[in-house]
């Protein structure tokens, strides 16, 4: 193929550090005009930041990006739109009350010689735009009329109104249907037969041999191998992407048999997860693998009754209970510390020991009025386990660090003497640090028998802390996976749907 | 000790009152006499109750504008009742005008909860609808004095230890509601709903219940002062207190109640309907016309809300090492 052409752009070296993180660490991305490119990496590889960079929002620490060969810097990110590049983000930034058109031109619509926005020019501009991707839609429909997938080819349309080269998709197909995917696909075969470079960022294996042309594998920020997709098979590009330099240490733990503590039977959710079934034993820590959108999280709210299941049992010591609210979990036993602590997570203006005992009132009161010296009793038996470093427990919660918060909600949920505890990625976007004490911590939780279900995209994570792990896919249970089982291959290939006949192979 | 429990902002409201007391008497020394201090006192009563329902429902970020409305409703009603039967005792009129007031709010919280209608759109609109049910069930006539019974419009002006019982009524208020949001799980879920909603959903506590909750408070004193509201005037029509929700919502920016719901206290709510209850009394006195007092009172509240929202700023984030435990 065209390996010896000038890519369009080009990233050499590319180095980008956060305050205690490397983010990319000389790395190296081709992108050639008709072709599509796949960067696969883990959650953390630096996908996410490679995309800022291109588009101009970070600045590079170090490296040179070539534009046709060219050095260029992007000031801010019209420059990089200026140079041409656009990014379909992966949650489309749309306008529901404007109409397709204005959506298409915001920001840059045809004017008239007076100023005022040319609707016509705007309109019949706009129609063309979207005929080239194959929409049928009138450019004058509100958007809110419109399904996921059309608003998506809106936001395909307004990337290439401003002449764009390069288009970059994180993640596109994410929540999209199966028709829907289809369509995207045949839309990246119009924007390659016209020219344009495609970054294409995914998960999914399949769409990524099926689409792209060119590999770039990226691990803990580094640049791992690039190459031609007809020249790798899964299996490699699997290896590539999971296969590690640098173990983190987890903690030692000897998983102890005991007896079932909550058994959920047939859960079920009208559109986002169906027929989950499984038990969690005391003192185990239950790792919950997927790829984003797997339904995890929602049956986990499920779970913690703020959603309400269609079907299903949930079983606690045996007997059945249910739960409809997050105050009956509560009471049950559950607890559930999601994945936004910043907005679930503590409540800013509420001390620190209102915070820990907010779920435990009910014990620290007595005939309807709060006695404040038990509740500072709580607060401070819990912030103390939990060594919460704060001046003092009736100070404001928000002026504490974020490792800090985070210990108060751990100790207010603890405070309610759960038998169950759902981690919500709970080590997402600390520092390795801070993620090896919360590791310990939970080895911790787990010896004084308490179960832990953990929901985590990383694989390191997952396999260093779980005594069993469920793989969840398109809202159903894929695999269940322990012992010599649990791999981080195994893993990748359960989340990401690889067929088992290929697995077998291999 | 005693000073680090008294908050920064009601301090300081609380010294804005007296400096405004002094400024006062240097025109007229009588105003800072105790007998006028009671009346004045007594004035605020009504708008110190409301302000009290007004600040729970304002914690929990929703706003209740049909308390006047409410608080008029409730009036006309227990009027005609005292018109058809004078026989009725004081503390049934008092049951039914807060029951009356309850039920109004509950409306309101209904509408609030499991519909999800914005606070501001349901009460504008009940607002309007008790407005309107006030002259269906008055025909638009007014209840005089002469028509109410003695005992009715004579409760709330009744002396007690040197106070009326309207005044009473107001400090009881005061010490229940500081109770409740001090020291029940209610008051505690209203601070958490405020907050952060998202926070109190994973806490157990159910956003929209707490939310209900607080608009039937608000509309149990919205009832309660509108039976004081006639006694005290001896009169019942359609417009009483009409436009009074305004100086509600005011006085409860004004004592620093955020209306972005989470952050306030039951001191800062008393402190700001004293502020424009003393605002009220004193400019008559001293000569000033009733023009400026409309202007002072907006100028208060916007002084209020512009200082709540400099001390309210975030101090950004402690990264340097050396900057942590100097905030």
């Amino acid at each position: 193929m065209t390996d010896h052409a000038t890519p369009v752009v080009s990233m050499d070296a590319i180095t980008k550090t956060f305050p205690g993180v490397k983010a990319l660490d000389a790395v190296q991305l081709d992108l050639y005009a008709s072709q599509v490119t796949a960067l696969v990496g883990e959650n953390g590889a630096g996908k996410s930041t490679t995309v800022k960079i291109l588009t101009g929002i970070y600045f590079p620490d170090g490296g040179t990006i070539r534009i046709d060969g060219e050095p260029v810097t992007f000031a801010n990110a019209n420059a990089a739109a200026d140079a041409g590049i656009t990014a379909i983000h992966q949650e489309t930034v749309l306008f529901d009350e404007l109409t397709v058109a204005e959506n298409i031109f915001i920001g840059h619509a045809p004017r008239t010689r007076w100023g005022l926005i040319d609707k016509a020019a705007m309109q019949s501009a706009a129609f063309k735009l979207l005929q080239d991707i194959g929409a049928t839609f009138d450019p004058r429909t509100l958007l809110r009329d419109l399904g996921i997938a059309n608003k998506h080819l809106v936001a395909v349309a307004r990337a290439l109104s401003v002449d764009a080269r390069v288009v970059i998709m994180d993640e596109p197909t994410a929540a999209l249907s199966h028709k829907e995917i289809e369509e995207l696909y045949e839309l990246v075969e119009t924007l390659k037969k016209q020219g344009k470079a495609i970054l294409f960022i995914s998960h999914k294996f399949d769409e990524i041999f099926r689409i792209a042309d060119r590999y770039t594998v990226f691990r803990d920020g580094g640049f791992v191998g690039a190459g031609l997709i007809s020249e790798i098979d899964e299996d490699a590009l699997v290896q590539l992407m999971v296969g590690r330099t640098v173990e983190h240490i987890f903690p030692e733990r000897t998983p102890n048999v005991a007896e079932d503590v909550l058994q959920v039977v047939g859960y079920a959710h009208p559109t986002e997860f169906a027929d989950i079934n499984f038990t969690l034993k005391r003192g185990e820590i239950l790792g919950f693998y997927g790829l984003v959108g797997a339904g995890r999280s929602e049956f986990m709210q499920s779970l913690f009754g703020i959603t309400k299941p269609s079907k299903g049992v949930c079983k606690i010591n045996g007997s059945i209970r249910v739960i409809r609210s997050p105050a009956d979990a509560v009471a049950n036993g559950i607890v559930y510390v999601p994945e936004d602590r910043g907005k679930q997570g503590t409540i800013i203006g509420l001390p620190i020991f209102q915070n820990i005992s907010l779920p435990s009132l009910g014990r620290t009161s007595k005939s309807g009025f709060l006695r404040l010296a038990e509740e500072f009793k709580l607060a401070r038996e819990y912030s103390e386990r939990l060594d919460l470093r704060a001046a003092s427990l009736d100070q404001d919660v928000g002026n504490l660090s974020g490792g800090n918060q985070q210990k108060v909600v751990i100790a207010k949920w603890l405070a309610t003497q759960p038998q169950v505890i759902i981690l919500d990625e709970p080590t997402k976007g600390i520092d390795i640090g801070s993620k090896a004490a919360v590791h310990e911590f939970m080895a911790e939780l787990a010896e004084q028998g308490l179960s832990v279900i953990m929901v985590s995209s990383e694989i390191p994570e997952v396999i260093g802390m779980s005594d069993r792990v469920i793989v969840m896919r398109d809202g159903r249970i894929e695999a269940e996976l322990e012992g010599d089982a649990l791999s981080p291959e195994t893993l990748v290939r359960h989340a990401a749907g690889i067929s088992a006949t290929q697995m077998e192979e291999a | 000790m005693v000073l680090r429990h008294i908050p920064i902002r009601e301090g300081i409201l609380g010294a804005a009152i007296l400096v405004l007391l002094g400024l006062v008497s240097i025109r007229y020394s009588g105003f800072i006499a105790p007998a006028n201090l009671a009346n004045v006192f007594n004035d605020t009563a009504p708008l110190i109750i409301l302000a009290l329902g007004q600040m729970v429902v304002i914690l929990t970020r929703c706003i209740d504008l049909s308390v006047a409305a409410n608080l008029a409703l409730t009036g006309m009603v227990v009027a005609m009742l005292n018109v058809a039967m004078p026989g009725l005792p004081i503390p049934v009129i008092l049951a039914i005008a807060i029951l009356l007031g309850a039920m109004m709010g509950a409306i309101n919280g209904l509408l609030v909860w499991k519909l999800a209608i914005p606070p501001i759109v349901v009460t504008l609109g009940t607002m309007t609808v008790f407005r309107g049910i006030i002259f269906l069930i008055s025909e638009g006539k007014w209840i005089n004095a002469h028509e109410m019974s003695t005992a009715f419009t004579g409760f709330s002006r009744t002396a007690f230890l040197g106070l009326p019982v309207l005044s009473w009524i107001a400090i009881a208020t005061v010490i229940v509601f500081g109770v409740m949001m001090s020291r029940t799980a209610l008051g505690r879920s209203v601070f958490a709903v405020g907050g952060n909603p998202h926070a109190a959903v994973y806490t157990g506590i159910d956003v929209g219940k707490t939310q209900f909750l607080a608009f039937v408070l608000s509309g149990a004193l919205a009832g309660l002062t509108g039976y004081l509201w006639v006694a005290r005037y001896a009169v019942a029509y359609v417009d009483i207190a009409r436009g009074f929700e305004l100086e509600v919502v005011a006085a409860c920016v004004i004592g620093g109640i955020s209306i972005a719901g989470g952050i306030g206290s039951v001191g800062g709510a008393v402190l700001g309907a004293l502020f424009l209850g003393v605002v009220k009394n004193a400019l008559p006195v001293v000569n000033i016309s009733p023009f400026w007092q409309l202007a002072i009172s907006g100028s208060a509240i916007l002084i209020a809300v512009a200082f709540n929202a400099r001390a309210g700023r975030s101090k950004g984030r402690i990264i340097l090492k050396s900057a942590e435990g100097s905030v």
